[in-house]
């Protein structure tokens, strides 16, 4: 089993919220954990963490130069801000859900070192 | 203090500010930027996605309102220093009632004696009367009138367009009511370089800036800080950010000098992507903004260069949000400490849980968490299951209701468990609001008919 690493340690996040869907952005800021986010903080992952809260379909956006994933979460606001009962209805503390993960640390290879 | 730049009197670059970034943002800050930001344009955002729910019910219950409760003070507030400065003031905060709204800062205008000041007013996007129950939803898969609630109004997102207009015809104060938040910024712009409304890479451009403008503290230190991991220096005394925009769209994005928060890359970075679904497709009335190739390079102290924005053709429907009534929230906590806090609070969640099924009839969803333990994330699951000896918990619960009666009882109830439910429970407080829900629809750019006017003090 390979080592894990938690996210917070390596990426910040900011959520955001429109009706009942959620997105949720992730920024890497050590760029020779790039990788490893990229290849471990999947949809699948989010989906498999939390069934009970991201239920609808997720989608993850790219912006490899900036080094930032950006999930889009449906049907993951419990209603959205119109209708959840939950105490945070905009899904704020999202980004924090999110840096909780622990995701398999991949090699750190020479080339990943050197990217800025 | 550092000097701060001056105007551009070549008109080569335009200085955009940011003095609210919605409805009840603080008033101040906006004034030190007025007063020492050599704004050429100021702009307040006050319009959430249900704050125009809200403002039509505001407009029914009196004709007269309808509009941002806070636009007068803010207007009286910076009024005299952008006059005094030439800096022109933009703002949705005409909300449901933009009409009004201007009436109300025509009359302040006068008493502050600026004879000649012109307040352009933006109209049309209420489109309460186009939008039937036989109308599609975008948000859910049934018509408009299947939502089965009462339909409060339904207005369009306009664009850049009708407010280039109102600058045109030089107004010193437009004020609007739903606009698409960039186009704020995106007006302004296409005003100042004569951009055409067709040339998507400009317009692309100017969204990403106003964007990134649109939530004001949002990009100068707010939403941001994380003691130990990112630190950001006087967050109680944050300034509102400004842009400085050249003709091709570059911008570098700043604050002033002397007053806290930061313009850093990764403020700027966590804000590109904020309530940003596919960052190449970011759709406004005004063009499809693409993000993606987005440069954010820093360029001094509180400086970050940003470029690389880009658009392609707008879409060609305009977005509707429709308000319905959204019935009674209610609700209401108590708190219990010390040993065995959480079984306490466990079984006063219990006892409400009960009474609230079976004595008051309740058949809606009662949420309870326990603050302390597992609330925000609870749903998640995140919090639950360690074995801890929580020593300060605080029962809250929440339900949304038709039925005033049943949102009323929830308070009751919980005022009840101070005398008849477990032992030590206090700090009961609870509320009752009357609330509003949203849906989303589209609606043909024809269907909808932007109009402005222009008053004159």
């Amino acid at each position: 089993m390979s080592d894990m690493i938690r996210l917070s340690e390596i990426a910040t996040a900011r959520a955001g919220d429109k009706g009942d869907t959620s997105n949720i952005a992730v920024f890497v800021s050590r760029a020779e954990y790039w990788e490893t986010v990229r290849a471990g903080l999947t949809p699948s992952l989010l989906a498999r963490s939390f069934p009970d809260l991201f239920r609808g379909p997720i989608t993850r956006y790219e912006i490899a130069h900036l080094h930032a994933l950006n999930f889009v979460l449906e049907n993951a606001l419990e209603g959205g801000v119109n209708t959840s009962l939950n105490l945070d209805t905009h899904g704020k503390s999202f980004s924090y859900l999110l840096l909780d993960l622990d995701i398999p640390l991949a090699p750190l290879n020479p080339e990943n070192r050197r990217e800025p | 203090m550092a000097t701060e730049p001056g105007r551009d009197a070549a008109g080569a670059v335009v200085r955009i500010g940011c003095g609210a970034g919605f409805a009840n943002d603080r008033m101040e800050p906006a004034l030190d930027l007025v007063e020492r930001g050599a704004l050429d344009y100021l702009f307040f955002e006050g319009l959430a996605e249900r704050t125009l729910a809200h403002s039509q019910r505001a407009r029914h219950a009196q004709r007269d309102r309808g509009y941002n409760p806070t636009l007068e003070r803010r207007i009286r507030l910076v009024l005299p220093a952008c006059r005094a400065r030439g800096t022109r003031i933009v703002t949705n905060m005409g909300a449901a009632n933009p009409a009004g709204a201007a009436a109300a800062v025509l009359e302040i205008a006068r008493e502050l004696g600026m004879t000649g000041l012109k307040i352009g007013v933006v109209e049309g996007d209420d489109v309460s009367h186009a939008i039937g129950p036989d109308h599609r939803l975008a948000d859910a898969d049934c018509t408009a009138g299947a939502v089965g609630r009462q339909m409060i109004g339904a207005n369009a997102y306009l664009g850049a367009e009708p407010i280039v207009a109102a600058l045109d015809a030089g107004a010193d104060i437009v004020i609007t009511g739903r606009v698409a938040d960039p186009s704020l910024v995106v007006a302004p712009l296409m005003h100042h370089f004569r951009w055409r409304a067709d040339d998507w890479q400009r317009l692309g451009a100017a969204t990403m800036i106003g964007h990134l403008l649109e939530c004001g503290f949002q990009i100068t230190g707010g939403y941001f800080a994380d003691p130990g991991r990112k630190e950001v220096p006087g967050l109680a005394r944050l300034g509102y950010p400004i842009a400085e925009v050249a003709e091709n769209g570059d911008a570098t994005i700043t604050k002033l000098a002397g007053i806290g928060g930061f313009v850093t890359r990764e403020t700027v970075l966590e804000q590109l992507l904020y309530e940003v679904h596919d960052p190449a497709a970011y759709l406004t009335p005004d063009v499809t903004a693409d993000f993606s190739a987005a440069q954010i390079i820093e360029a001094g102290q509180d400086r970050i260069a940003v470029s690389g924005g880009n658009g392609r053709i707008r879409p060609e429907n305009l977005k509707v949000t429709i308000g319905y009534d959204g019935g009674f929230r209610a609700e209401a906590g108590i708190s219990y400490a010390g040993s065995g806090a959480l079984p306490r609070a466990r079984l006063a969640a219990s006892v409400l849980v009960e009474r609230m099924r079976d004595v008051h009839g309740l058949t809606e969803p009662l949420r309870t968490d326990l603050i302390g333990h597992a609330s925000l994330h609870a749903t998640a699951k995140a919090a639950q299951g360690i074995d801890a000896d929580y020593r300060d918990i605080r029962l809250h619960a929440t339900l949304c209701s038709g039925e005033e009666r049943l949102a009323r009882a929830l308070v009751d109830e919980m005022e009840g468990l101070w005398i008849a439910g477990p032992a030590g429970g206090g700090g009961v407080r609870g509320q009752v609001i009357p609330t509003v829900m949203t849906r989303t629809a589209l609606i043909s750019r024809e269907a909808v008919r932007p109009k402005v006017e222009i008053l004159v003090a």
